[in-house]
């Protein structure tokens, strides 16, 4: 093995993220977030198979401010991460790799995952 | 004819003949969770307004029993994947990152096996 604490060149610290890059990262925070959200989900059907009192206690725990606010945002992190998943398909069948597709496919994923989540809210 | 180093076959080195197998099954879930999210942000609609009464009759009907299923499997499969691969960049000590990865994939396939049993009682008893 090599020694792992050589000096490395400055990467991250200095380079300015194009727009696609942010987008990448966000697709691997939003995968994060919607795979830890799976417990929640778990829970739910739990409260379900319990009766009446512990949906009601789950309900209107998901209906206070705050939660609420979250609950949305998750719906929105699904969103872009689906629109976001879909472009990575185009990209497997090696489409989509020019520099003008990348950010104009960029600003089509974030509306998009906007119009769904509003459609359905 | 082997193209191997005497150093990697003694490493264990080489191919296992498995190296597609991750990023087709990523794939092929991500495809499924297409139609399914959609099944997901509907439930978690409902869950925000409908009584518990027409949770349990909707989630009883056979066809929504089975399409709930179905979201469990591709979406904890696709999350468990997906973990692996975050868990694979950013820990960089080998043991540790076996042991997270292994542990991650058991909690994940113990919450589909809860989330399906769980499914499957409210359709029995709805």
């Amino acid at each position: 093995m090599t020694q792992n604490n050589r000096p490395l060149s400055p990467h991250l610290q200095v380079y300015k993220l194009p727009l696609t890059g942010i987008m990448s990262i966000t697709h691997r925070m939003t995968g994060v977030i919607l795979a830890l959200g799976l417990i929640g989900y778990v829970f739910s059907f739990y409260c379900i198979l319990q009766g009446n009192e512990h949906y009601l206690a789950l309900q209107s725990f998901l209906n206070s401010t705050l939660i609420s606010i979250a609950v949305w945002l998750f719906v929105y992190a699904l969103f872009f991460h689906l629109c976001h998943g879909i472009r990575h398909l185009i990209w497997d069948v090696g489409k989509s790799f020019d520099r003008d597709d990348m950010d104009r496919n960029a600003m089509i994923e974030l509306a998009v995952s906007l119009v769904l989540t509003l459609i359905f809210y | 004819m082997a193209f191997q180093t005497p150093l990697a076959k003694v490493r264990g080195l080489g191919s296992a003949k498995a190296g597609t197998h991750h990023f087709w099954m990523q794939r092929v879930t991500a495809i499924a969770l297409i139609p399914l999210s959609l099944w997901m942000v509907f439930y978690t609609e409902q869950l925000l307004t409908a009584s518990h009464e027409e949770m349990r009759a909707w989630l009883a009907d056979p066809i929504d029993t089975t399409i709930a299923i179905a979201w469990v499997i591709a979406a904890f499969y696709h999350a468990a994947l997906g973990l692996q691969v975050v868990m694979e960049d950013y820990i960089h000590t080998e043991g540790l990152k076996i042991a997270a990865i292994g542990l991650m994939k058991l909690t994940f396939f113990f919450c589909a096996l809860v989330a399906i049993v769980v499914i499957f009682r409210i359709s029995l008893t709805g």
